[in-house]
């Protein structure tokens, strides 16, 4: 599934909303992506209403195409996570707990605190825009042509 | 103030309310009655538009009077809020905004329950939704009241009760009559009007200062009385470690309560994907950091042009800094400007008020009919009977809002939105985050995870000294409180965490393998998303 993962060719782009949206026929891009997978037949399963909708949502979920989505998706987001919501622990941490040191001026009126106020807006706006531009090259195109497999091979079992 | 005052913010005000009424009709006069209408409006809005809507359902009067209030009073720890509340994104936007919007139709509850056993799991999330949704209603009724009553001069109850009800008869029109298209339209308005009016002022203010910041932080440091002290952190929240632990309680609060709001979670819905749901978020991140970025500027500049001691007397919480800045950057009292700049202020802060009160309007009408109803009366009721359900909910719980916002009218509003916001993050995160993220989550533990965060987070509220035994509680005679902080945050959202935990762990059957794995395709990949 490489081919389909974030190569810039630039010959299509997902950016326009309104053309991946209205979910009423997909004739249009019939056998462009072969199926991830083979719709495996239907398992006698416990899934009441519909076993092979069931099935076909495990199949897409251990394929390789997906999996690769994602991780692709955890390992942006969980270091990110992790890394902004310290960082605003401990700024309100410092706040409360060491008045002190975020008292200590830096730059005529502006201190320590006001640079730190300041620099929390600063990543807030710097992880916004990495990630949309993570998720716009790495992500986006993966997940569609997944999209439109995985609705390919649910369209025949009544969902 | 002065009768000219009144007269043109009254004015203004009716202008307003005839343009988001002429919105109401003019977007309601062809529409289907669908279910997917009334919630979603269709789910045809741009990125931009609903990043604009996004702007306009959370950037409530609370922010715009209240923080920049609180700076002016306080200095830099009113700052602290407006960094909670905007970092509070970062977790929706990573988090929860795509995989919501891949996921659900039109509630929180939606995505829990393709996971779970559907009644309980939405009995639960509804009835947590619905609590958060009254909570944060509540407050900006008891805002609208506080804030007409002093704008209009006379700080008389009737007056302050008056509002309460025509706020809420209004809001009911809105959202019974036009559904989301009409909500939405009228939080673009706002989010704009709210926008210009911020920018114009911080303008004013900045060339005041010849655009010397250090000038302005210097300024204000001399007229607040505290010198430097009032540009670092501890004036309101350094006192004994009672008032830092709810600082930080607060803060808590904030940062996660943002993603487990209803009216924010809905708003995902009105757009066509998850791709959409992402640029709308990124939209509404530029536009929240800038205004509160301005919220600084406006703060300080108020402490250094009206004065800390001036706004203070004026309101004790500070809620007019802003308007009593924009009379002294209009020329001061008695002269035009002034006068129309006050007026458009206090028109702007009323326009704030009505938009967010009927987004969260909607949302909670939706939780009752689509969540609560839904699973408690008829399992096969048509889609058009459910917004017949909804129309009626929107209207009893307006009746409720004004009922609770009249009793409450004494309340300080910061108070109750960070209660809504604590609540939010107690109850409807851990459930939202368990379910997506979660392999081995059960429906027990869904169900555990909301109440075990919605009833510690009352019960702490219940024994708190908010409630009984200070002198600015809501019963000050009697003293039953048992818990000392006044924001539960810091208990109740790991108590949710926990909850959900354990009821997954204890749980006698393990997780359906086959939901789990439509949940995470669909999630990640909008499969099947409507």
């Amino acid at each position: 599934m490489e081919k389909h993962d974030g190569r810039r060719t630039g010959q299509i782009r997902f950016d326009d909303p309104w053309y991946d949206a209205l979910a009423s026929g997909w004739g249009e891009l019939d056998s462009t992506g072969a199926p991830a997978s083979a719709p495996a037949p239907p398992a006698p399963r416990a899934a009441e209403q519909r076993p092979d909708a069931a099935s076909i949502y495990l199949e897409v979920q251990a394929s390789a195409a997906f999996q690769e989505v994602r991780s692709r998706y955890r390992r942006f987001v969980i270091p990110a996570v992790i890394a902004f919501f310290t960082w605003y622990v401990a700024y309100i941490l410092a706040a409360t707990m060491a008045p002190g040191f975020m008292a200590q001026p830096v730059a005529g009126a502006v201190n320590v605190a006001m640079v730190a106020g300041l620099g929390q807006f600063l990543t807030t706006f710097l992880l916004t825009w990495a990630y949309a531009r993570h998720a716009r090259l790495r992500r986006d195109r993966a997940a569609l042509d997944l999209r439109w497999d995985t609705q390919e091979l649910t369209r025949g079992v009544g969902r | 103030m002065t009768g000219d005052h009144q007269t043109l913010a009254l004015l203004l005000f009716c202008a307003f309310i005839a343009v988001t009424l002429g919105i109401t009709t003019w977007v309601s006069r062809n529409r289907h009655g669908s279910a997917e209408e009334f919630y979603a409006g269709g789910r045809l809005f741009s990125p931009m538009e609903n990043g604009f809507a996004i702007a306009g359902d959370y950037m409530s009067a609370a922010s715009f009077l209240g923080i920049s209030g609180l700076i002016a009073l306080y200095g830099y720890d009113g700052l602290l809020y407006s960094v909670g509340f905007l970092v509070a994104w970062l977790v929706v936007l990573l988090l929860v905004a795509e995989l919501v919007r891949n996921c659900g139709r039109f509630t929180l509850a939606d995505v829990v329950a393709a996971r779970m056993s559907e009644r309980p799991v939405r009995i639960a999330a509804g009835t947590s939704s619905v609590t958060v949704s009254v909570l944060y209603l509540v407050a900006q009724m008891v805002g609208a009241g506080s804030l007409v009553a002093l704008l209009l001069g006379g700080t008389s109850e009737a007056a302050q009760s008056w509002t309460v009800i025509g706020v809420g008869a209004l809001m009911v029109v809105y959202v019974s009559l036009g559904g989301m298209r009409a909500t939405t339209w009228i939080q673009i308005v706002k989010a704009v009007l709210l926008m210009g009016g911020a920018i114009a002022l911080t303008v004013l203010v900045l060339v005041r200062f010849h655009g010397d910041f250090n000038d302005l932080l210097n300024s204000a440091a001399d007229k607040s009385g505290y010198g430097k002290d009032f540009l670092a952190p501890g004036l309101r929240y350094g006192g004994d470690w009672t008032a830092r632990l709810d600082f930080i309680s607060l803060g808590l609060a904030l940062v996660l309560g943002t993603a487990g709001l209803p009216h924010i979670l809905s708003r995902f819905y009105t757009v066509p994907t998850a791709r959409a749901a992402r640029r709308s978020v990124v939209w509404s991140i530029g536009l929240i950091g800038s205004f509160y970025l301005m919220t600084i500027v406006l703060g300080f500049g108020a402490a250094a042009i009206v004065g800390s001691s001036e706004v203070k007397a004026s309101n004790a919480s500070g809620n007019t800094a802003i308007p009593l800045l924009s009379l002294d950057l209009g020329g001061g009292a008695g002269s035009t400007g002034g006068t129309v700049l006050f007026a458009v202020v206090a028109a702007i802060a009323f326009a704030t008020i009505l938009a967010v009160v009927a987004g969260i309007t909607l949302a909670s009408s939706a939780s009752v009919a689509h969540d609560l109803y839904a699973s408690l009366r008829r399992r096969h009721a048509k889609p058009r009977s459910e917004v017949a359900v909804a129309r009626i909910a929107a209207v009893g719980i307006g009746l409720t809002a004004i009922g609770l916002g009249l009793l409450a009218r004494d309340l300080n509003v910061a108070f109750l939105v960070g209660l809504a916001f604590a609540v939010a993050a107690s109850a409807n995160l851990p459930v939202l985050l368990y379910s997506l993220f979660w392999r081995r989550f059960t429906t027990r533990g869904a169900v555990w995870s909301v109440y075990g965060g919605l009833i510690p987070a009352m019960l702490l509220v219940i024994f708190s000294p908010v409630v009984s035994g200070s002198p600015t509680a809501m019963f000050p005679g009697v003293d039953f409180h048992l818990f000392p902080l006044e924001n539960p945050g810091l208990i109740s959202i790991p108590l949710g965490f926990l909850a959900g935990w354990v009821g997954t762990a204890t749980s006698p059957q393990g997780p359906d393998k086959a939901k789990h794995a439509e949940t995470e395709v669909r999630s990640l990949t909008g499969a099947g998303a409507v």
